[in-house]
């Protein structure tokens, strides 16, 4: 019991679930404004894969940190695109075609990893980003430690959840992606494009997916492995329900699923720890996900044309 | 640009574009073999020569499309009631450990009672697996794609715990894998030196009944009903929740069967990686087969053949085997495409 | 106000024709508009008005002529061309995102969409002007999903006038209104053509036309039949051009109403969202008579359809058919108990599009022979059953293994009325029979139901048309809230005191 308050009180455990928490920030933010303009997008998983790759590899090839960073996101922009298309003009099944999507995209992957490294057994690691202790705010007692002494792709994530905040409910572009994704025919009955927004969003939320996946190459592991995304995806879907579609709760909860998550690493160097096999401690994640989905399924305000496919010739 | 519905394609147009699609994504494949530095015409030879052109080669195909057939059947028989079954994965390790506990000595009865019970056990086992996401999809309302697929990570870890606990071969030397089967407990091959066992007709049998159930019977029909529209399911007095449950215990039993198949037919014993995502393939190969059960099997059978004759392929040419994943991801999406376009032309304006 | 000397053409539709592949929706249609004036465009179901004003604000193009906005020819298919040039559009379905608030719903698409900010305050202050100039009251902060339906057109309404409409298009804007709501609606009308603006008034109600409109262009089979000053025209000749000849209103005859078949006693159930369920209701359906019930929708006409569908049961009170209070209660037991169910939503409740006619017949009794026998379909059973509906309800298809969505509505709901009358059910529940039918499958469904009355069964039936109930019922209830009135006898009641329960007066609890 002591061991539990010690670790919940320290400054280092907070830290790291900061971290733990970046990526999910980002691709959580992104399935975010897909699902607020109407759009399930199941190709998170592999959007994230392709991301962390692609940021990584364009690093290992001499590109910039930042440069990373846009390339992956440009990777995950393209497979939004696919995405978009098929689902927004085609009205094609968002289950299937996320499924696809992410089924192509981590196949694409792996066919390009092998491509670009045929004979290397063990991936080679790059210069990641560098925890960058923020002037002042970074010297603060526990919560500078914990928020302020992170790498620059973390604050990225917070700045993140502040601009889809305000663009989502302050702006007339945000208005029109809510509208979307409650009930296009208000949005088309405007004169404005449905479709566009749509894919708009759907892109560049595939875009932020992709951000999330290379945090993991870029300022976690510094390398690439397969299967690393590991289901992180299907969780940032949880973690949209469970935040109710806000920006500020999806946050909040990709923290607290990320303090869990640091929390089971600790508990198994414990004693308690010991005894209980490792698998039970990795399972927690996607069984706290699932009941994140059951307690918040009776009150979700779930966007009024979430999957429902528009076309302005029907009625 | 608007989609202007098509009240009565015509032939031409249902199968000339799935065909379009199917030939597209292989051209797209070609020329990501070319990518690869190898020839696009050579690879595509040599990835039939590797499925079909030697008996050996053709019996792999069969053999790999096994579990194929099973866990396509199982997203068939649930995707056609609109319950989006993607935890094929986790109900096939369920079957799988059943298999296993009770078949590695546990029953010490002949093969002819001892695999008929396996075989319902782990038919039961997996349809206890989807019926957890089903009940939570029926009692809650949460959506069973994302809990099914959460699952599958569950019961891969479930598995894992057990083959370095409970389940762990001793003579194994230390690695993750299960004590093998009683002979008693595996499936017999189907001719003498045949290089295939009974697992793959069980599985043409189960398309067969999976074809019969739903064309044929009122389980079938109130199935389909629900999956085109559950308000008029409901309206006509049909019991919607009780349908679901019952597609959820046909389905996750189907893919439990995969696992049971694996086990006793396949590999004898159990390992992490007794499927390379058979769970995953079997969607795609579901909506190659357009979720028609006897489609199924011959939507197998393709899509076994491009993963055995690009192994081989991958050996010969250079190209990484991930380019049969990338080509089957492709199709899928490229026939939801043309499914899609069978019944609406798009209008530009 | 039509004063042809001063007013401006604002809007000239020229020889528009518009074909849905084989289907002409309109053919050669022209008129025009001035300022200040009040057009009527009437029509059938189906004669192509919705269509046409789909061509004028741009949501389709049409295959020939052209439309003219203030002088100025307006690119097809467009919206944004006709909204920019002043065309306010109110639909038949509202277009508003029920969770979002009022004025969001105003102001969406009104700023340039990379502007920075939603500019709320200004905006506010503008709606709340716009409110007191034209009548048109409802809370700004209000989440359009807590609105009543009366609310919501106005929130439409709202919406056109800040974007600056000098045209307003109506598309039966009354159909879900109570008369008195009219009346505020037509207050509101006249206040816009006081300042100068436009109305086209979609309708197929002769004494709302009459009221409103100055002039009166009438629609038949895509094409204008005839354009005329309203005073000009009496309502019989618009009944006779708009339909073609003269109405056939069904048959009067007396019922003869026997031993209650239907009972409900102090029933409650419970409301979905902002619509009421039922409140403490009692009603009574007996044997030979055509119940109906009047009221706005969403007042809990489809909670008591629900309930006698099987659907919900009472959360207090009673339900009794036929003297008992049936212990079960489900759609089964309901078409068991001998209720012919016609739901309201033919596509989204009464068929599967993608079944054939046979597999759509069989819906209600698949479970039992000859449909099954021990789970085994029988699909000949089957085959016959759809065909002899075909045969005696005169459904125009080519088979029985036509995919239903391949038919009219029209013959669509003559399947449905087939398969639940082939068993002559003793109780008949007709929720909106005829609504979108074309003036030949209306009268079909009336006459049936008053065939089926004449055989001793008990018909409600629940509709939105004031018209309609007050046409083929011989007992009238009205809803309001979840509450039911009294049942008034045929002829005892006028339109306009029907109306009145249905704003709610009249209630006991009423303020």
């Amino acid at each position: 019991m002591n061991d539990l308050i010690e670790i919940l009180l320290s400054a280092s455990f907070w830290a790291a679930a900061i971290r733990i928490a970046s990526p999910l920030i980002f691709a959580a933010m992104g399935e975010l404004i897909c699902e607020r303009a109407g759009v399930l997008n199941l190709g998170i998983e592999g959007i994230m894969v392709a991301g962390a790759f692609a940021g990584w590899m364009a690093v290992y090839a001499g590109a910039g940190l930042w440069m990373g960073v846009g390339v992956a996101m440009a990777a995950g922009m393209l497979f939004g695109l696919l995405h978009a298309t098929l689902t927004v003009p085609f009205g094609l099944s968002q289950h299937v075609v996320g499924l696809g999507v992410t089924l192509l995209a981590t196949s694409a992957t792996y066919y390009a990893y092998r491509l670009a490294l045929p004979e290397v057994t063990s991936p080679p690691k790059i210069d990641a980003f560098e925890p960058y202790a923020i002037p002042i705010l970074g010297d603060l007692p526990i919560v500078g430690t914990a928020l302020f002494q992170q790498t620059p792709l973390t604050y990225g994530a917070y700045l993140t959840v502040i601009i889809v905040s305000v663009v989502l409910f302050r702006t007339p572009l945000g208005l029109a992606i809510r509208a979307a994704g409650e009930n296009p025919s208000a949005v088309a009955a405007q004169g404005l494009s449905v479709t566009g927004i749509r894919m708009g969003a759907v892109i560049t939320g595939s875009g932020l997916m992709a951000v999330g996946g290379a945090f993991l190459t870029m300022s976690a592991f510094d390398s690439f492995f397969f299967e690393m995304v590991n289901g992180r995806g299907w969780i940032c879907i949880a973690l949209v329900v469970f935040g109710a579609w806000k920006p500020g709760k999806t946050l909040l909860g990709a923290i607290l699923f990320a303090a869990f998550d640091a929390l089971q690493i600790r508990l198994q160097q414990t004693p308690i720890g010991a005894d209980i096999p490792y698998q039970v401690f990795l399972m927690a994640p996607y069984i706290l996900s699932i009941l994140a989905l059951v307690l918040m399924s009776r009150r979700a305000a779930v966007p009024a044309a979430l999957m429902v496919p528009f076309n302005k010739g029907e009625r | 640009m608007r989609l202007e519905p098509i009240p009565a394609p015509s032939l031409a147009r249902r199968l000339g574009l799935p065909l379009a699609a199917l030939t597209a994504t292989a051209l797209l494949a070609m020329g990501l073999a070319a990518l690869a530095g190898a020839a696009p015409a050579e690879v595509a030879w040599l990835v039939l020569r590797g499925a079909v052109g030697s008996k050996f080669a053709l019996l792999e195909t069969l053999n790999r499309a096994t579990p194929l057939i099973f866990t396509g059947l199982a997203v068939a028989v649930a995707f056609r009631a609109k319950l989006w079954n993607i935890g094929a994965e986790a109900q096939l390790y369920l079957g799988a450990v059943v298999v296993v506990v009770l078949g590695t000595g546990m029953l010490p009865w002949p093969a002819a009672t001892l695999l008929p019970v396996l075989a319902v056990v782990a038919m039961l086992a997996g349809a206890a697996t989807l019926l957890v996401p089903t009940f939570l999809k029926t009692r809650f309302g949460v959506d069973e794609v994302v809990t099914t697929l959460l699952l599958n990570f569950v019961a891969l870890l479930f598995v894992s715990y057990l083959l370095e606990g409970p389940l762990k071969d001793p003579m194994g030397m230390g690695w993750p894998k299960s004590p093998r089967l009683i002979p008693e407990a595996r499936l017999p091959r189907l001719a003498e030196g045949l290089r295939l066992h009974w697992g793959f007709a069980l599985a043409c049998i189960a398309a067969v009944v999976v074809w019969v159930i739903q064309t044929r019977t009122i389980w079938g029909y109130e199935m389909r009903t629900v999956g085109l529209n559950a308000r008029a399911a409901r309206f006509a007095g049909m019991p919607v929740n009780m349908v679901l449950v019952r597609t959820a215990v046909l389905s996750g039993g189907l893919a439990a069967l995969a696992g049971f198949s694996e086990v006793a037919g396949a590999k004898g014993s159990l390992t992490l990686d007794l499927s390379p995502g058979f769970g995953y393939t079997g969607i795609i190969v579901a909506m190659l087969a357009l979720l028609n059960p006897l489609g199924v099997v011959i939507a197998a059978i393709f899509v076994a053949g491009i993963f055995v004759g690009s192994d081989s392929m991958s050996r010969a040419a250079g190209v990484p085997t991930y380019i049969a994943d990338i080509l089957l991801a492709g199709s899928l999406l490229a026939m939801v495409l043309a499914i899609g376009l069978t019944r609406r032309r798009v209008v530009w304006r | 106000m039509s004063d042809a000397a001063k007013a401006e053409i604002v809007l000239r539709l020229e020889h528009i024709t518009k074909r849905f592949g084989p289907v002409t929706a309109n053919e050669d249609v022209s008129f025009a508009v001035a300022s200040g004036e009040v057009v009527a465009l009437l029509g059938e179901n189906g004669a192509g008005k919705t269509t046409l004003m789909n061509i004028l604000f741009g949501l389709y193009s049409a295959d020939e002529g052209e439309v003219e906005l203030f002088g100025h020819p307006l690119p097809p298919g467009n919206p944004r061309a006709a909204l920019d040039a002043g065309v306010g559009m109110v639909h038949q379905h509202f277009t508003l995102a029920e969770n979002l608030s009022v004025l969001d719903n105003i102001v969406l698409g009104t700023r340039p969409i990379w502007s920075l900010s939603l500019g709320l305050r200004a905006a506010r202050a503008r709606v709340m002007t716009l409110m007191t100039d034209y009548g048109l009251h409802v809370d700004p902060d209000a989440q359009v999903a807590t609105l009543s339906v009366g609310q919501r057109q106005r929130v439409e309404i709202l919406k056109a006038l800040y974007r600056d409409a000098r045209i307003l298009i109506l598309d039966e804007p009354t159909a879900v209104l109570t008369p008195q709501e009219a009346e505020d609606l037509f207050a509101t009308l006249r206040i816009a053509v006081a300042r100068g603006l436009s109305v086209i008034f979609i309708s197929h109600k002769l004494h709302e036309v009459a009221a409103i409109s100055d002039r009166v262009v009438v629609l038949r089979h895509g094409r204008v039949v005839a354009q005329a000053g309203t005073a000009d025209t009496s309502r019989a000749d618009m009944a006779r051009l708009m339909i073609g000849g003269d109405i056939a209103a069904p048959a009067l005859r007396p019922s003869a109403p026997g031993r209650a078949l239907v009972d409900l006693v102090g029933v409650s159930t419970p409301g979905i969202g902002a619509i009421p369920g039922l409140r403490d209701v009692t009603l009574s359906l007996p044997a030979g008579q055509v119940t109906g019930l009047a009221g706005v929708s969403g007042n809990g006409q489809g909670a008591l359809a629900d309930l006698l569908a099987g659907l919900i049961r009472p959360t207090s009170g009673t339900l009794a058919i036929d003297g008992t209070t049936p212990t079960d209660w489900s759609p089964r037991t309901a078409i068991a108990a001998g209720i012919a169910r016609i739901p309201e939503d033919r596509h989204g409740t009464g068929t599967v599009g993608d079944f054939d006619l046979a597999e759509n017949a069989m819906l209600e009794r698949y479970a039992a022979p000859p449909m099954s026998k021990h789970g085994w379909l029988n699909r000949k059973a089957a085959l016959g059953f759809a065909d002899r509906i075909i045969a005696a309800y005169d459904v125009r298809c080519p088979g029985p293994t036509t995919p239903i969505r391949l038919l009219s509505g029209g013959n669509m709901q003559k399947l449905i009325l087939g398969r639940v009358m082939e068993v002559a059910p003793s109780v008949i529940l007709a929720n909106q029979p005829v609504r979108g039918l074309d003036i030949g499958a209306l009268t079909y469904v009336h006459e049936q139901l008053l065939a089926a009355r004449d055989r001793g069964a008990a018909v409600l039936l629940i509709s939105e048309d004031l018209d309609e109930v007050i046409a083929l019922s011989d007992v009238i209830h009205v809803m309001s809230e979840g509450r039911l009135s009294p049942g008034f006898d045929r002829g005892t009641k006028t339109a306009v005191e029907l109306g009145e329960w249905m704003t709610g007066a009249g209630f006991a609890d009423a303020a």
